[in-house]
Formats: structure tokens, C-alpha cells, sequence
């Protein structure tokens, strides 16, 4: 043989072997990318009904009940629609964001009291949702290019992954560590340290379910162990692909709230 | 007194029948008819800090119920909101639901319905707002509710019904709103019923013995109002175009053979802009106020035509603390004629008016509770007016809340200055359901 072709069938081997080996376990990046489609991009689009218990350190309950819609738009973009049904103060109130990847929220408050759909301006992502324990960015999803991943661990089901911020001064924590399921690609535990490096918050997955294909989870805890409260969300009423139109997040349907959240 | 305790009790014994289990079944009454209802029952009580001549020390003294039902089906959505009051500080006033008084407001009586795909239409009495301003309006002249504002109660209460019809065009270049007011639906304006106020013409405060009372136009279809707004939203910004015709919201002006307070005719237009800038957002607003029963600026008994710009900016400043600021001017056009046309020793206007404001929101205890301040200064009339209150909700239907309007000026002829002696504290208990 020349030793041109022997070169390249050498190198053509090495390419197999390459990625027959790669192909065993995924690299971190690609963990972390199929985890956040899995949790926030499901489907082309998606509805759930969600009841927030929140439970102070006391025992006293608080009840938030609220139905979401979220629309897949053009690249990593997308469309949320929140429409309140509990407590009674806050009944019909809505909430509309248009997730813009990289970038700040589009966000407007529409208040049925003044028939106002107000535009708000862009808060910090680590703000409670509506008072619980859970942060806005958690509903909404953080940037995965925002923390430097390394994975940890790999046990028979799951990926443990500590990721690290890139710019420590914009949130509160130093890492978090999180547990991502093998099959699902879920992640089902989230651990974060604050700057002394010690634990003081955790969100877990408690019931993962499959939905028209979709591995969805529909009972979801978290615990700020510092104030010692802790929040359950249970979603219920789960649709994928309903052929939601982009028009409904429009000030149009603020005014007048599509049928997918009222019923 | 007893009519007013009447409507109350009639209407708790109605609401707790409607909600009764219907014997044998899981649902209630208003179930079965597919009728949603809500509302709450508020009680708040405010006092005066000062003592006033012309008014009396309490400032608010008031047990309201709001039952808000709605139906909701393929084809509308009907609404009506009442609000069921009993008002201790006013003297007996009979049920007027145009204006408000007595013990029943009308809040909302309306249906919404879809006629083509790209329209939507609610007919009835609604509440109207849009505009950029926060507690300022330029190109919002929907009917205001100013007494409510200045004496303490929720600021929902700013804004007063209108009886219109609205249409909302959703043509693919932009969207359009025409609210169509076919008889004039003023503002529920300073009156001296509640609030001491300046009286131009006696050039003193004035109060409960030398009350306001405006000629509304009132001709059905004869004297109706118009309001358009086009908007659209490209790059991350809502840009809006708005017009109006109709008449001056409060009485501005005088009829010199009755001296009665009048509303003359006012066309408007104007311009707004909102989008994002570095981490907030910023408004942009102007309009143009045209007196058209005056458009030289020399009768002194018609507001002159001014100009009105609005700038603004919101921010979150840390952790659950928002804050908003804005410039706002009133420019008045045609100012030598309106000098000129002046009494002598009647107290001129300046020919700007500037006012800034700032609003501080600070979210604390899990976001149950609300800190908030709101401001206007205005360092050419050299008065103030400041709105702290604190709001907490003790359980899901439980809520308190407490706060002041205090009122300060160098003159008592400038906008706020002339309602220093109105400076009040007050607190409130709402329960929801």
C-alpha cells in the first residue's frame, strides 16, 4: 500500500475508534444542553395548570394556583403566558414574557382592576416567583451558557453535574450541583452553596411522569434552608402541542384570556 | 343612614344564598349557572393631620363590598362589578351610578365578544386606561376619580368607569382601539365635597360651603367623546399614536352668566414610545391639548391649549426594590393672553409647569408584604405631594394596609399646594373571596 492510503485508512481508524469511544457516555456540554430541552423546551408548546403550597418555617400555608402557557419561538426564544386564578386578590391577573436567549425579558402585567396592560421592566432572574421558593429563573430557565459545567460523577442512572457561575457577582450562590437522570435527561436535584460553601437551598423532582412522550415532571419541591420555608408545586392538566399560536401572547389576549387558561 | 345598611345586609344575605350548596349535590348555584364570583369587602377609615375650615376631620370613614361575576363562554364574556358602599363622610347623597354616589357603584357592566376574527368589541361600562405615564396622563382621558385618589383609598379607585363601547382592530400593520363614549363621562372631580381646594374666582381655599358644581354636557350622542389609540410594537418597543375628541375631563371652565363651571370642548393628540434601555425600561410621551372653544387664548373663562411631555424610567435597583422616576411639563400655549385676561389680583399660573416624580416599590417577607412611596415634586410651583403606604397580607384572603397623602406647597394656589390642608393618614382591612 502507498503510503498516502496508510495514512488515511490510520487516521480513518483512529476516527472510528474516536467515536465509538465518545459515544459511550455524552461530554458534559451535551448533558447539560439535552437536561434544559428537556425541562423548558418539551414539545413545540405546552400547557399545565400549577398549585403552589407555599409552607413557612411557622407551618402556615400560602396557595398560589395559576395556569401557564409556554410557546417555543425562533431559536431559544420563547413565549410564556401566566394567568392567575388563586388567591382572590390576585385573581386574572396575567402575566405575559417573552424569553429573548442572552438577553432581558420582554415582560407585561395585565390588571384586570384598571383593564391595564402595564410593561414592566426587566428584574433580576434570582427574585422569588410570586413569593415562593422557587426563582423566577427556575419557571423560565437559565442560561446553560452562564455556569462552566463539569461533570462529577456518572452512577448507574444518573449524571452529577457541579456547575460554576461565570460571573460570581450576579447571583447569590458559589456552585450548585446537579443530579440528572440517564434515560430522561431530567434533572431531578438541584443543590446550591452559597459563598461559603455552604448548602442552603435544594430543588428536587419528587414525581416525574411520561406524558404523550414527554417526560414531564409533575411535583417539584423547593426548600430555602436558611428561612426554613418550602414550596410544592403540583402540575396537573399537562398538554404538548396544542398548536398555540404566537398571536395569543400578544396585549390581544391579555385583554381577552384564550380559553387554554381559563377553562 | 338605614337605606344605606339596607343594600348591605340585602346583598351579604344574597351572596351567602347563591354560594348555599345546592341540597344534595357537590355544586353551588352560581356553579350550575357557569357564574364566577369574587370581590372583597374592604373597611378603611382615614383622618385629617390639620385642622381644616372648610372641611371635616374625618377624611375617610367607609365599609365597601365589591362583587365582581363573570361568565365566561365560546361565544362572550359577560362581566359586572359592583361595588356596594356605605360612605360615612359625605353628606346623604341618592344613588347615582354616572357619578357614583350613594351606595351602589357600578364598576363594570359589560360584555366582550369577538364579531370577525380580527376585531374584539366590549360594550358597557368598563374602566379605560392607556399611557405610558405612572400616575400622570397625557393621552389617557378616561374619566378620573381624583377624590378617591387624594383621600385614601386603593389607587384602582383613580380611575371612574365609562359607559363606551370599545373596538379593537387587529389589522396585520398595527393595532387599533377606538373607545366610543356616546355621553360624556367626566371626571369625578374636586368638588369640596371631601377636599378643600383653591377657588380661582374667590381667590381663597373653599370647601363644603361653596361646593363645584360642573354643567356637564349631557346630550346623548350630541355631546360624545372619541378616543383613538394606533399602536404597534417593532424592535423590543410599543410605539403609540393616540387622538381625542371631546371635552376638558374636570370643569375648567366658567359661564359668565351663570358662573357655573363648565366643560369646554378639547381635541388631543399625541405620541408614546416604550422599550427597554440598559437594564430598564423607558417611556416617552407627549400630547397636544387643543381649546377649541378658545384657540387664541383669550377668553379667560377656557383653559388655553397646552402641550404635555412626559419622560420616564423604571429600574430595578437591588433585590425586590423598584424604582421609577419621570419628568413630566405642562407647557400652556398663547401665555401673554391668558396673563392679560387675568383679574386683578387673581394668582397666574406659570407658563411651564414642571413636575417630577419617583416611585420606590420594596418587596419584603417572601413578597408579602409592599413598601411603597410614591412623589411628585414640583420645583416651579414649589409644592409636593407624597403617597407612602405599606400593604401586608396577613393569610391568602386577609390583607392591611396603612398610608398617607400628605400635601405641601410655598403658594396654596399651585396644584398641590391649594390641598395642603387636606394631608391625611389612613389604614384599611380587606378581606377577600
Amino acid at each position: 500500500m502507498s503510503n498516502k492510503i496508510q495514512s488515511f485508512l490510520v487516521t480513518a481508524l483512529w476516527i472510528c475508534i474516536a467515536t465509538v469511544v465518545f459515544a459511550q457516555e455524552p461530554g458534559v456540554d451535551e448533558i447539560i444542553r439535552k437536561a434544559n430541552d428537556a425541562s423548558y423546551y418539551a414539545g413545540r408548546d405546552g400547557r399545565a395548570d400549577v398549585k403552589m403550597s407555599i409552607a413557612d418555617k411557622k407551618g402556615s400555608t400560602r396557595v398560589r394556583e395559576f395556569s401557564i402557557l409556554r410557546l417555543n419561538a425562533q431559536g431559544k426564544d420563547q413565549k410564556f403566558y401566566v394567568y392567575f386564578k388563586a388567591p382572590a386578590d390576585v385573581r386574572k391577573m396575567a402575566y405575559l414574557v417573552w424569553k429573548n436567549a442572552g438577553k432581558d425579558d420582554d415582560r407585561w402585567l395585565w390588571l384586570p382592576a384598571l383593564n391595564l396592560v402595564k410593561r414592566i421592566a426587566p428584574g433580576d432572574k434570582r427574585t422569588s416567583f410570586v413569593g415562593s421558593d422557587f426563582l423566577y429563573e427556575d419557571v423560565s430557565g437559565r442560561g446553560i451558557e452562564e455556569d462552566d459545567h463539569v461533570l462529577v460523577k456518572t452512577t448507574d442512572s444518573e449524571y452529577v453535574i457541579k456547575s460554576t457561575p461565570k460571573d460570581a457577582q450576579s447571583v447569590e450562590f458559589s456552585h450548585y450541583n446537579i443530579w440528572i437522570d440517564k434515560t430522561t435527561f431530567l434533572p431531578l436535584k438541584a443543590e446550591y452553596y452559597d459563598k461559603n460553601g455552604k448548602l442552603y437551598r435544594s430543588v428536587e423532582a419528587k414525581t416525574v411522569e411520561t406524558i404523550q412522550g414527554y417526560p414531564t415532571v409533575t411535583e417539584a419541591v423547593a426548600s430555602d434552608l436558611k428561612a426554613g420555608s418550602s414550596t410544592k408545586n403540583v402540575f396537573s392538566n399537562i398538554e404538548y402541542d396544542i398548536g398555540l399560536k404566537e398571536r395569543i401572547f400578544t396585549e390581544r389576549f391579555l385583554r381577552r384570556p384564550p380559553r387554554e387558561v381559563t377553562r | 343612614m338605614g337605606s344605606k345598611v339596607l343594600v348591605l345586609t340585602i346583598v351579604c344575605m344574597w351572596i351567602s344564598i347563591l354560594s348555599q350548596t345546592v341540597h344534595g349535590q357537590d355544586e353551588t348555584v352560581l356553579d350550575r349557572l357557569g357564574i364566577d364570583v369574587h370581590g372583597f369587602l374592604d373597611m378603611r377609615g382615614g383622618i385629617r393631620t390639620q385642622d381644616d375650615p372648610y372641611e371635616r376631620d374625618t377624611s375617610l370613614a367607609e365599609v365597601r363590598m365589591q362583587v365582581d361575576m363573570s361568565k365566561i363562554s365560546d361565544v362572550a364574556t359577560l362581566q359586572v362589578r359592583a361595588d356596594f358602599l356605605y360612605d360615612d363622610v359625605p353628606e346623604d347623597r341618592d344613588i347615582d351610578l354616572e357619578d357614583g354616589t350613594g351606595e351602589i357603584d357600578l364598576r363594570g357592566a359589560n360584555v366582550l365578544f369577538s364579531p370577525f376574527s380580527i376585531v374584539d368589541m366590549k360594550v358597557g361600562r368598563q374602566i379605560l386606561t392607556w399611557g405610558t405615564g405612572d400616575l400622570l396622563f397625557i393621552n389617557d382621558l378616561f374619566p378620573k376619580d381624583w377624590q378617591s385618589f387624594f383621600v385614601g383609598r386603593d389607587e384602582e379607585y383613580l380611575k371612574a368607569p365609562s359607559d363606551a363601547v370599545f373596538v379593537s382592530l387587529f389589522p396585520a400593520f398595527a393595532n387599533i382601539d377606538v373607545a366610543y363614549t356616546p355621553r360624556f363621562d367626566a371626571d369625578r372631580y374636586i368638588s369640596g365635597e371631601r377636599l378643600s381646594f383653591w377657588d380661582p374666582m374667590g381667590g381663597s381655599r373653599s370647601g363644603r360651603e361653596n361646593m363645584v358644581h360642573g354643567d356637564k354636557p349631557d346630550g346623548w350622542f350630541e355631546d360624545d367623546e372619541i378616543s383613538i389609540r394606533v399602536y404597534r410594537h417593532m424592535a423590543g418597543c410599543e410605539l403609540a399614536l393616540y387622538g381625542y375628541n371631546g371635552f376638558w375631563k374636570s370643569p375648567k371652565g366658567m359661564d359668565r352668566q351663570t358662573e357655573n363651571a363648565t366643560f369646554p370642548r378639547l381635541w388631543a393628540y399625541g405620541a408614546s414610545l416604550q422599550g427597554p434601555l440598559g437594564s430598564g425600561l423607558l417611556s416617552l410621551e407627549a400630547g397636544h391639548y387643543v381649546s377649541d372653544e378658545d384657540e387664541s387664548g383669550k377668553d379667560p373663562f377656557v383653559p388655553n391649549s397646552e402641550l404635555r411631555l412626559l419622560a420616564g424610567y423604571e429600574r430595578e435597583v437591588a433585590k425586590n426594590l423598584t424604582a421609577k422616576f419621570q419628568y413630566y411639563l405642562e407647557y400652556m400655549q398663547d401665555y401673554g393672553h391668558y396673563k392679560a385676561s387675568l383679574e386683578a389680583g387673581q394668582k397666574a399660573r406659570d407658563e411651564d409647569r414642571h413636575v417630577l416624580t419617583l416611585r420606590l416599590t420594596k418587596l419584603v417577607l417572601n413578597q408579602n408584604m409592599t413598601l411603597s412611596f410614591f412623589a411628585y415634586f414640583s420645583p416651579s410651583d414649589e409644592d409636593a405631594y407624597l403617597r407612602p403606604m405599606i400593604k401586608y397580607k396577613v393569610t391568602d384572603s386577609w390583607l392591611v394596609m396603612a398610608g398617607g397623602n400628605v400635601f405641601t406647597g410655598k403658594e396654596d394656589h399651585t396644584f398641590f399646594g391649594q390641598f395642603e390642608k387636606n394631608t391625611n393618614v389612613y389604614a384599611a382591612v380587606r378581606y377577600s373571596f
